[in-house]
């Protein structure tokens, strides 16, 4: 029992620190949770982390909460997913509840509009830097479906605007519809 | 009673916002201006601003913003819990079947069409976040003088920084953060 306690204060710290530099957006989340679950922690690999954003995005709510669970519980079980979303939802309880205090000064203020101006454009580094990992990774399968999939994604989202929602339910119909041949295919191939 | 309505308000939001953060701001504008008048248009325009700023999902930031104005530090927490409830369950469910079932060929082939578009997703909304700091609001042009050259510099900066020293990301943007108020503070 003694060695799962450092998981859960490590879990608790991990996802109040990723939750507090979330800004701006969920995504850039993936892109922390990449950096400190996989590279860093190395709990999970890239390929469940993706399977998790996955699923974190095929179901309502924030990707933030959503992943944070999802890890939580493939890290630490049930309790682990108490853990990070508890981890996960303090930042911001604590953040507004001291900006709802100052609001008029802080939405006015130009020191702050400066910082984030520079934050921002870290924050889009970031997640510039793991997604050409993640994109050379996905070159590195050499699998020409799944690059497709990634453009046709992008483009859809990108250029159309089409809800997340929608660009998941296809490309799970299409995983779905593939996998469905490529198993038929490899039964009657089996039988002959 | 005041905590149930914060309550049920922020479950629907959360039980609705399927699709990334922007998708709830619709409902969150419905629920807190239109039905329960608890924002006026303009407080809910700058609770828009001020999520910017701020840590967390936009949902996580109006739960927090209305549930401490309309009824104080527990007024925040009932609302947070009601944002996060029907999310937590749903994604429980979702773990429960992905963990039970994920070595099933048929799920095994979901999966893999779903990465791919994940990082398409991430990407999509890196790129229209670098588009905004790069251009502002107008979005992009091929006008390329009305870049913004300090956002520039510290993206491709920060960039460089990452692929090639690997850097903790959270250094990286405090420190882009801490150089770029200076910089825009000077011009």
């Amino acid at each position: 029992m003694e060695e799962k306690k450092p998981i859960y204060l490590k879990l608790f710290l991990s996802s109040f620190s990723l939750s507090a530099f979330t800004f701006g957006g969920g995504y850039v989340i993936v892109s922390l949770m990449k950096k400190r679950y996989v590279d860093k922690l190395k709990w999970i690999d890239e390929k469940e982390m993706l399977n998790l954003i996955a699923l974190a995005q095929s179901a309502p709510g924030p990707v933030a909460v959503n992943a944070a669970v999802l890890l939580g519980r493939r890290v630490a079980g049930w309790r682990g997913s108490f853990i990070a979303l508890f981890g996960t939802v303090l930042p911001p309880l604590i953040t507004l509840s001291a900006v709802s205090l100052f609001y008029s000064f802080f939405q006015s203020n130009t020191v702050v509009k400066a910082v984030f101006k520079g934050m921002q454009a870290g924050v889009t580094a970031v997640i510039a830097d793991v997604t050409v990992d993640l994109t050379k990774n996905v070159c590195k399968e050499k699998d020409l479906f799944s690059i497709l999939i990634m453009i046709f994604s992008f483009l859809l989202v990108f250029f159309l605007n089409l809800n997340v929602a929608v660009v998941i339910i296809i490309c799970a119909v299409i995983g779905a519809v593939r996998r469905w041949l490529w198993d038929k295919k490899m039964k009657s191939g089996g039988v002959s | 009673m005041i905590f149930l309505k914060l309550f049920w308000s922020f479950f629907q939001i959360g039980l609705f916002s399927i699709g990334g953060g922007y998708a709830a701001l619709p409902l969150i504008q419905n629920q807190v201006v239109n039905v329960n008048g608890w924002l006026n248009v303009g407080e809910f325009i700058d609770l828009i601003t001020i999520s910017q700023l701020t840590p967390g999902p936009i949902a996580l930031n109006s739960a927090t913003f209305v549930g401490i104005r309309v009824a104080g530090t527990l007024g925040a927490i009932v609302a947070t819990a009601g944002c996060v409830f029907a999310p937590f369950i749903l994604v429980s469910l979702l773990a429960f079947l992905y963990f039970k079932y994920k070595d099933l060929s048929l799920i095994q082939g979901i999966l893999k069409g779903l990465r791919p578009a994940v990082i398409a997703l991430v990407g999509s909304a890196g790129l229209s976040i670098l588009i905004l700091s790069l251009w502002g609001k107008n979005g992009f042009s091929f006008n390329f003088k009305s870049i913004d050259v300090i956002s520039a510099a510290l993206f491709s900066l920060s960039l460089f920084i990452l692929r090639r020293f690997k850097l903790n990301p959270i250094f990286v943007m405090m420190g882009a953060g801490v150089i770029g108020g200076f910089l825009y503070l000077l011009v």
